[in-house]
């Protein structure tokens, strides 16, 4: 489906438009009352706004949906974040006494941004993004998903495009939104592999044992290395490519690889040298570690030195892994994830820069996602006024006909995304919070129960 | 607490029953009534073993034969809950346990007041608690593990088969062996926060698969967080404990108290001339003395903190009255002050600083603990400890120019990030005095200057001086607090002379 040519300039008058006929309200609202069984825990959450000529309005929290709506219509916000729940409602965080208005939950959250990836594509830089880069998301995804699943036992996780260049985790469990700020930030040390900044060559570094969270994510990356690092990204085809994988590449290594390097200039081939190398200095280093063992029984000394002698061996010997993950492990904005208070784009937010909607991403169908076809505001606000093949005017009887006119507007409302790109991210977006559903009612019930007993 | 009159209730009471094992989180306090007697007796020995705990914490390393035989010893000479043999709780004694319990809670009293204060009592009793925790076997663990309601579980074998590739693959010094042959617990891993950081531990739907040994790390850690949460809620309920009278004084005392060697006993008076000082100054004073004696020296002025730090010193390393009068007035007068003036102002302070005006209390040198934690420094001063007062880069600089080594120095700088103050000028010590490991424990900066000395040439002198037990002779005949005259009157000759030593150290702040 091509994206209507989108014009920042327009936003103003596409906003109004976005806001009283397509975001999805009543979702929304569901989604952050979460079944009501904490109470004010909708009231007491922090929405921020950035508004025309980047006026920016934080504390904003609202009693009801209704209130919401007519806030955001009136606003007419040009970006939306969502902050976390409060003990008292943000908006009147002046009048309370100081100290005791404090963030208690909030969802755990992640961002990955595409420009934190600059040192390892090649075929875009900064804000700019195309079908190549983007499988590194895809990667990040389903390493991140998995992890999250898996080792960490969440069950309702909600990814989200950004937009323009990235994508967005929020974590809606119970035990997610609970989370302290040190449980947050152990959650994204241990979901962290690549390490340093500009000055640093080797980003990530391996030891024994591979922890299993390491080898499930490399897993990940293995299906995607041949297609997206060999071919989309060239890693081992030009000449500057191939020396800054070198270069994390041990010493010893390095130079005889850039010799057969000479020779062999087929990526794949080029890239098997490379694993070759490095399984041959592994099992080198079990035979060496595994002589010094058999060496001291037979002498039936016990030497500690040996041992230390073992690990300093086993370092650096896991150089081809580490490369496949500098170049395509996830890197995480650990600032985004660690605080509770922290504020992060909403979801069905418009990106002002590009027009596009913030939609959800439908995981089960991950692959096939792709940024460039997201909806943007003018698409859809175009696709509200075409009319639907086959469909009537609604016909105004007499009598009753202002009520009638409300009620038909108010029908029209609830089915115009459904005439719009937007329909089936909304409809994604209900199979998620159907979901939740049904762990907030057990837990009402569980709540009932409890307050019978007294 | 019921904080009752003076009869002694020495009811072998069925809350012995309620402790499980001689170890226990202290999340009840104990509802009994005890004496006022009993209530400082419990206090002053638990604050022993405490200070015991500390010691042998920086001068062993922790759980080893040598550091819990030395622990074993103390927790026995104080009455303390200890039997190696101890197979159930019947196998205690229930005065020792109630004594336990009790000291606990006086000494949270007394110890919640500042960050310092709690920072250290907690450290002591994490430290004391991973002793009684790893005295337990496998099963006793466990029992205390659910009886405080630390969701903790052990795994099958079964399962440690399923899972028992990725177990060796996550905890570091796992083998196959250890996996089929140790317990693993299961955690949730909002409990294993320090495990799951690093990434040195298995997770599966949200469950930490930690070993054995890991799992006391995270008790302690636990215990930990217990402590200061219930010490921060303690120091918002002081103020009416503090409005008992019988209560605040002792209170007090306990926080700045120094059980131990009080250096008031001078057998060297006299022995040092002035003119050695300067020398000495370089040579054997700890760093925060050679630092008021050259403050002294370039500004030919100290304020009051540094006169009683620094004079109190000189008075415990042997200046007499006279001396200390005449080296005081002979830099003063070098300054802005003449004769007259220091006769007027400043001799009257020195002649109290040796028991000769006022009440007559012949006043201690001032011990590290208490350097450290009481009266810090502000701008002008130079009193304090340098470890603990001085910026880093400051710090530096000052060894820089007393010519340590820079590898000594960042030795030192170490230490110091680690707060660990006395081990930085134990090292201090070791650096200026070319040793490789001095072999005392340093408490007190006139310990610092006598061990010098001894290594320096002292000779039998010093040694006798160092072994014989020393208290203060000269007693104030002091209006004191009615505590104090209490102990005194009905308790052993040994537990007054202790109290009459806190008393005096608690005077002179």
């Amino acid at each position: 489906m091509p994206s209507s040519d989108y014009d920042p300039a327009s936003l103003p008058d596409l906003l109004p438009l976005y806001y009283r006929r397509l975001f999805p309200f009543s979702q929304y609202y569901r989604w952050l009352s979460y079944g009501g069984v904490q109470k004010n825990y909708f009231q007491n959450r922090e929405f921020s706004f950035t508004l025309k000529d980047d006026i920016y309005v934080r504390y904003q929290s609202f009693s009801t949906q209704n209130e919401l709506e007519k806030e955001m219509q009136k606003m007419n916000p040009y970006k939306i974040d969502v902050g976390a729940v409060y003990s008292h409602r943000p908006s009147q965080h002046n009048t309370v006494k100081s100290g005791t208005f404090q963030a208690l939950e909030k969802e755990l959250v992640f961002d990955i941004d595409m420009t934190d990836y600059d040192d390892v594509r090649s075929c875009c830089s900064a804000a700019d993004i195309c079908s190549k880069c983007w499988t590194l998301m895809t990667i990040a995804i389903h390493i991140l998903d998995r992890a999250l699943r898996d080792d960490f036992g969440f069950q309702h996780r909600l990814w989200v495009y950004s937009g323009r260049r990235g994508v967005h985790c929020w974590v809606c469990d119970e035990a997610a939104r609970k989370l302290s700020v040190a449980a947050r930030s152990a959650v994204t040390e241990y979901l962290s592999l690549v390490k340093g900044g500009d000055e640093t060559v080797k980003k990530v570094v391996l030891t024994e044992p591979i922890h299993p969270f390491i080898s499930n994510s490399l897993d990940v990356v293995k299906e995607y290395f041949t297609q997206y690092a060999l071919h989309d990204q060239d890693l081992m085809g030009s000449k500057e490519s191939v020396e800054k994988v070198l270069a994390l590449v041990p010493e010893d290594a390095r130079s005889y690889l850039q010799q057969e390097f000479e020779k062999e200039k087929k990526p794949e081939k080029r890239w098997k040298l490379i694993t070759t190398e490095a399984k041959r200095k592994q099992v080198g280093n079990f035979a060496h570690s595994f002589y010094i063992v058999l060496h001291i029984r037979t002498e039936g000394l016990v030497v500690l030195q040996s041992v230390s002698l073992k690990s300093t061996a086993k370092k650096g010997q896991y150089f081809e892994k580490e490369i496949m993950l500098q170049y395509c492990y996830p890197r995480l904005d650990a600032n985004v994830s660690k605080g509770v208070n922290h504020l992060l784009k909403s979801p069905f937010s418009v990106h002002p820069k590009t027009g596009r909607i913030s939609v959800p991403i439908d995981v089960s169908e991950l692959d096939k996602f792709d940024p460039f076809s997201v909806p943007t505001i003018s698409l859809i606000c175009e696709e509200l006024d075409r009319p639907r093949p086959g469909e009537e005017k609604e016909k105004l009887g007499d009598g009753k006909e202002k009520e009638d006119e409300k009620d038909a507007i108010e029908k029209r409302k609830i089915r115009d995304y459904k005439r719009t790109s937007l329909a089936k991210y909304i409809k994604y977006f209900d199979q998620f919070l159907d979901g939740m559903a049904r762990s907030w009612k057990a837990e009402r019930l569980r709540k009932s129960d409890l307050q019978k007993e007294f | 607490m019921q904080f009752g009159g003076r009869r002694k209730k020495n009811s072998i009471n069925p809350q012995s029953e309620l402790y499980g094992q001689h170890l226990q989180f202290y999340g009840q306090p104990p509802l009994e009534n005890i004496s006022l007697s009993e209530f400082e007796t419990f206090a002053v020995e638990r604050l022993k073993l405490l200070k015991t705990v500390e010691n042998l914490g920086v001068s062993h390393v922790k759980l080893t034969d040598l550091y819990i035989s030395k622990l074993e010893k103390e927790l026995k000479a104080l009455n303390f809950p200890y039997r190696p043999d101890a197979v159930s709780i019947v196998d205690f004694d229930a005065l020792e346990l109630k004594k336990d319990h009790i000291s606990h809670f006086i000494l949270r009293l007394a110890y919640c007041q500042t960050e310092d204060l709690r920072r250290w009592f907690i450290q002591q009793e994490v430290d004391l608690f991973r002793f009684r925790f790893n005295d337990l076997d496998p099963k006793q663990q466990l029992e205390f593990l659910h009886k405080n309601n630390l969701r903790y579980d052990t795994i099958s074998s079964e399962e440690k088969l399923k899972l028992k590739d990725q177990l060796i693959n996550s905890s570091f010094g796992v083998s196959g062996i250890t996996v089929m042959e140790h317990e693993f617990y299961k955690v949730p891993f909002q409990d294993a926060l320090d495990l799951v950081r690093l990434r040195k531990v298995y997770l599966k739907q949200g469950y930490a698969y930690i070993p054995h040994q890991d799992i006391v790390t995270i008790v302690l850690n636990d215990f930990r967080t217990r402590l200061s949460k219930a010490l921060a809620l303690t120091a918002r309920s002081l103020p009416a404990v503090h409005s008992d009278e019988r209560l605040q004084p002792l209170l007090n005392h306990l926080s700045h108290a120094y059980v131990g060697q009080d250096y008031s006993i001078q057998k060297n008076v006299g022995k040092i001339s002035l003119d050695q000082i300067d020398s000495l100054s370089g040579k054997s004073f700890p760093l925060c003395m050679r630092q008021l004696h050259q403050s002294l020296r370039e500004n030919h002025h100290l304020r009051h903190g540094g006169r009683m730090q620094y004079g109190l010193f000189l008075k415990g390393i042997g200046l007499s009255l006279e001396q200390a009068l005449q080296f005081w007035k002979m830099e003063f007068i070098r300054g802005k002050v003449d004769a007259d003036k220091f006769d007027k102002a400043y001799a009257y302070s020195i002649r109290h600083m040796f028991g000769k005006e006022g009440k007559r209390t012949d006043y201690t040198p001032y011990s590290c603990m208490k350097v450290i934690l009481s009266n810090p420094p502000s701008q002008g001063d130079h009193h304090g400890c340098p470890f603990r007062h001085s910026d880093p880069e400051l710090l530096k600089q000052k060894l820089q120019v007393y010519k340590v080594s820079p590898s000594g120095i960042n030795q030192i700088l170490e230490l110091v990030k680690g707060m660990h103050y006395q081990l930085a000028c134990q090292k201090y010590f070791e650096l200026t005095h070319n040793i490789e490991d001095s072999s005392f424990s340093l408490n007190h900066p006139n310990q610092y200057f006598l061990e010098s000395q001894k290594l320096l040439g002292g000779g039998k002198d010093i040694k006798r001086e160092m072994d014989a037990p020393q208290r203060s002779q000269e007693n104030a005949a002091s209006k004191g607090s009615t505590a104090t005259q209490e102990v005194a009157a009905n308790t052993s000759q040994h537990l007054a002379e202790m109290t009459e030593d806190l008393d005096s150290f608690f005077q002179d702040a």
